[in-house]
């Protein structure tokens, strides 16, 4: 018997020894791909026992985003909590267990989790996990300043709309604020979801807060964009400041004519002779109408992609969450290059169907400000450790050459003369000098409007830069609605300006 | 090595459910308790077990039937295999796992002769009791058991014959069975059909809730959430508690977790290292189960023992490698280490059969 009983042994350890190999199958072999599956709820409440790194603003006391700590089946869950309660709320996102996440919450969750390959960032948490503490995640610390964006926000309460300051020669982002907010705290549960969903005051685009609309709003431009064409017909060479031109209150566009914007009269205004920079500071349609047909969309179009326009900005927000900007096709829902589908003198104003986001046009108040040049758009300012050191800091990086130092040199100081005696003069600062330029963009409805204001200071040195667009202001010119919110935040944010 | 296995079973009980363990804790004590009882009526001669043999074969049988009887039995997961009595519940199966194999000890040595001869009839009072069990089973839907008695059916009846084509023609049997009871039994074609495709991408008809789903968020629920414990396990394990088993508001991830399911929570905890361990410690059990039936001189001893050896060695294999997806999934507990009074108690008691058995061997000597 005892050959089979042998025999039997080797069975039963056969069977046993399957039972290893299926395992190391399981666990080494096949786990990444577990790991990676929707449905895997043990990576789900993973995440969950990371305990997130902090989201600071610039100045590294406010908190952004936080943790409460909840023990939960023998082991500590960390979740988000947020201080502020919607400050920067689009910008800065959520992480949460219903709804995923969003804003730096998401595109930033490698840092915030830990999980980025950075060499000391993959050593700490080595050390953690064999020490069997919690995995903590980098902190950030952004380039938003608290005072300032409280300011755009308390500005743009009550209505839609959005505000972007940033550093022109860094590219440092000051202020982000889009109109509605709404509290993240409130995210999780399906009630608060739902008000966030459909915040009261139907707004364009979107009626959900969650819409940042400082960088996924798309509006017409409105007249801002004269600064794109006049940088066109400079930089070719085409104009100068002192060309001269003859406004005789409206051009003709296809045999019909394209009347002024109205002056309190009633009756479209009609300057008469000016040069480029006065049609600019008192924004005539018809001159730059007759300049756009001149050159042509084509050449407006190529100035447009040297700033930016139909590619999207390289913030650090989710992808899905910034657009692209660039004349629309509303019908197919995306952006067309084709110039002979596009109306040149229309064009040149900034209305045919052009769609833009704030923070495309406050970039192009920025290419005018760094003469010429673009930087790369930041949010997060640096990622630090846990316990204080730097991870990485995000220095100063071109994004794009718009034009000649010479054409932004011109375009400067016909955006201060703007400010000095145009139609931005409500964004006058005592003892500084302030560039802007004014919009007022038909939205369809008469006599209603998107008011648009973008700007830098101080002109000769500039340190900041943004577009502030106000949705549907009846009545509302760029000039008169959101040149005063834009003359508040540039006082915010530069140093021994008085403030209010 | 049972001790090991029982405190790795404990504690990981403990770490999923400190009320359990508690309640384990009593079950072993219970079972060591009967462990000693056993070792101590029986340490002159195990061997007069063999004159009540057909007493074990119609008890292993009696027991089978319990839950079947109205007022004992309680269902439970679709298959009918608890007994109450008063305050006290039990798997009158895990029992009748170690009668029968007495029985077919008993009856195997004293007919192993004629048996390896080839004469039929001597199979029959065997098929009788055997069928029985296995009737029992199949209508129970308990087919982890099934699989097991079959497995030891098979094993001792070789390790007594010699006869390698009496093995085959059982597996060609079990074969045949096993088809037609995938045609006929739908709770067998759900099992399979778990096993080959855990996940779909479409959602298809889920019974329990009556909506549409996914095969991972309906049937086949335990079995991925189980293999997701095991791989997120990873080589070297979360650590004994820090395993994830329960969602971020508390609820249980796997059910059965403590019984059934415990190898996956261990195999999380511990990595393949804890889990290889594990296992290797059910290897050197087996082998020394097998060496005490080499050693000892009488074929009653020898068959005893091979025979709750390679039981031992199949139930570890049919749960396990139901957990790791080798085999279909069916539920019966990991000895010694899974939660559960039964099991417990039984195991203790196999562990004793083993001893007695070496006991005597050495003493021949």
């Amino acid at each position: 018997m005892n050959k089979q009983i042998s025999r039997l042994a080797v069975v039963a350890l056969i069977l046993l020894a399957a039972l290893v190999v299926a395992t190391t199958y399981w666990q080494a072999w096949a786990a990444s791909g577990l790991e990676a599956r929707q449905d895997n709820s043990i990576q789900r409440v993973a995440q969950f026992q990371i305990r997130r790194g902090l989201i600071y603003a610039s100045d590294g006391k406010t908190v952004f985003a936080a943790n409460t700590a909840k023990k939960e089946g023998g082991q500590t869950l960390y979740f988000r909590r947020y201080p502020t309660h919607g400050l920067a709320s689009q910008t800065i996102g959520y992480s949460t267990q219903g709804r995923s996440r969003a804003g730096l919450e998401r595109s930033e969750n490698a840092y915030l989790t830990a999980s980025n390959a950075n060499l000391g960032t993959i050593f700490d948490k080595i050390t953690e996990k064999v020490k069997g503490t919690t995995v903590k995640g980098n902190n950030l610390v952004l380039n938003l300043k608290v005072g300032a964006q409280k300011l755009a926000e308390s500005a743009l309460r009550g209505k839609c709309g959005a505000a972007v300051v940033l550093n022109p020669q860094t590219g440092a982002v000051y202020v982000m604020a889009s109109s509605p907010g709404y509290d993240p705290n409130k995210i999780e549960s399906a009630k608060g979801y739902a008000s966030i969903l459909h915040s009261p005051g139907a707004c364009k685009g979107s009626a959900s807060a969650l819409y940042n609309r400082a960088t996924q709003g798309l509006y017409p431009p409105g007249s801002t964009f004269k600064t794109v064409t006049a940088a066109a017909g400079l930089d070719a060479n085409v104009y100068t400041l002192n060309s001269q031109f003859n406004d005789p209150g409206y051009c003709t566009e296809y045999g019909q004519k394209i009347s002024n914007a109205l002056n309190p009269e009633g009756s479209a205004e009609a300057y008469g002779n000016v040069n480029l920079l006065q049609a600019y500071q008192h924004s005539i349609n018809a001159v730059f109408c007759n300049i756009g047909q001149k050159l042509g969309a084509k050449r407006i179009v190529d100035k447009m992609k040297d700033f930016g326009f139909y590619s999207k900005p390289p913030i650090e927000l989710p992808s899905d969450q910034v657009s692209a900007s660039g004349e629309y096709d509303s019908a197919k829902g995306e952006f067309f290059t084709d110039a002979g589908r596009m109306d040149p003198g229309r064009l040149a104003f900034g209305q045919d169907k052009l769609d833009v986001t704030p923070l495309q046009m406050a970039l192009v108040a920025a290419a005018v400000a760094n003469k010429g040049t673009i930087m790369v758009p930041h949010l997060v300012k640096k990622v630090t450790r846990p316990n204080g050191g730097t991870v990485v800091k995000f220095g100063p990086h071109v994004w794009k050459h718009a034009m000649k130092p010479q054409t932004a040199a011109d375009l400067n100081q016909m955006m201060q003369a703007v400010v000095t005696g145009g139609t931005g003069t409500a964004a006058q600062i005592p003892g500084i000098k302030v560039a802007g330029k004014t919009g007022t963009a038909e939205t369809g409805v008469n006599k209603v409007y998107d008011a648009w204001f973008i700007f830098f200071a101080p002109a000769d040195n500039p340190q900041v830069a943004g577009a502030v667009v106000v949705e549907d202001a009846p009545d509302g010119f760029g000039g008169s609605v959101s040149a005063p919110i834009a003359k508040q935040l540039m006082q915010a944010i530069l140093p021994g300006t008085p403030k209010k | 090595m049972a001790g090991l296995l029982t405190a790795v079973g404990v504690t990981e009980i403990y770490r999923l459910g400190p009320s359990d363990a508690f309640k384990q804790g009593l079950w072993i004590v219970i079972g060591v308790g009967l462990f000693a009882l056993a070792l101590f009526y029986l340490r002159r001669d195990y061997r007069r077990l063999e004159n009540y043999k057909y007493l074990f074969g119609i008890a292993a049988i009696a027991l089978l039937f319990l839950p079947r009887l109205p007022g004992f039995g309680e269902t439970v997961n679709g298959a009918r295999l608890w007994v109450h009595v008063g305050p006290i519940e039990f798997q009158p199966g895990e029992f009748s796992k170690i009668f029968l194999i007495v029985f077919l000890a008993a009856y195997l040595r004293e007919k192993r002769e004629v048996l390896a001869q080839g004469r039929l009839k001597d199979l029959g009072p065997l098929l009788v009791i055997w069928g029985g069990c296995m009737l029992v089973l199949v209508s129970s839907n308990d087919l982890g058991s099934a699989l097991l008695y079959y497995g030891i059916f098979l094993s001792m009846l070789y390790v007594a014959t010699a006869r390698l084509s009496y093995v085959l023609v059982g597996i060609a049997l079990f074969v045949l069975g096993g088809v037609g009871a995938y045609e006929k039994i739908a709770h067998v074609r759900e099992r399979v059909t778990i096993w080959l495709h855990p996940w779909t991408t479409t959602k298809i008809y889920c019974p329990s809730t009556g909506t549409m789903a996914l095969r991972q968020d309906c049937q086949s629920y335990q079995l991925v959430k189980s293999l997701y414990s095991i791989a997120n396990g990873g080589f070297g394990g979360a650590g004994l508690g820090k395993g994830t088993f329960t969602t971020t508001s508390g609820t249980p991830l796997i059910p059965y977790i403590n019984s059934d399911f415990i190898y996956s929570a261990l195999a999380q905890e511990l990595g393949l290292i804890g889990a290889a361990a594990l296992l290797l410690v059910f290897m050197l059990f087996v082998l020394r189960g097998m060496k005490i039936a080499l050693q000892a001189d009488d074929g009653f001893s020898k068959l005893l023992a091979a025979g709750l050896t390679f039981g031992f060695a199949v139930q570890t294999f049919i749960i396990v490698g139901g957990v790791l997806r080798i085999i279909p999934l069916t539920g019966i507990t990991l000895p010694f280490v899974s939660y559960g009074g039964s099991s417990v108690v039984a195991n203790f008691l196999l562990l004793a059969g083993l001893l007695l058995v070496s006991h005597r061997a050495n003493e021949l000597r």
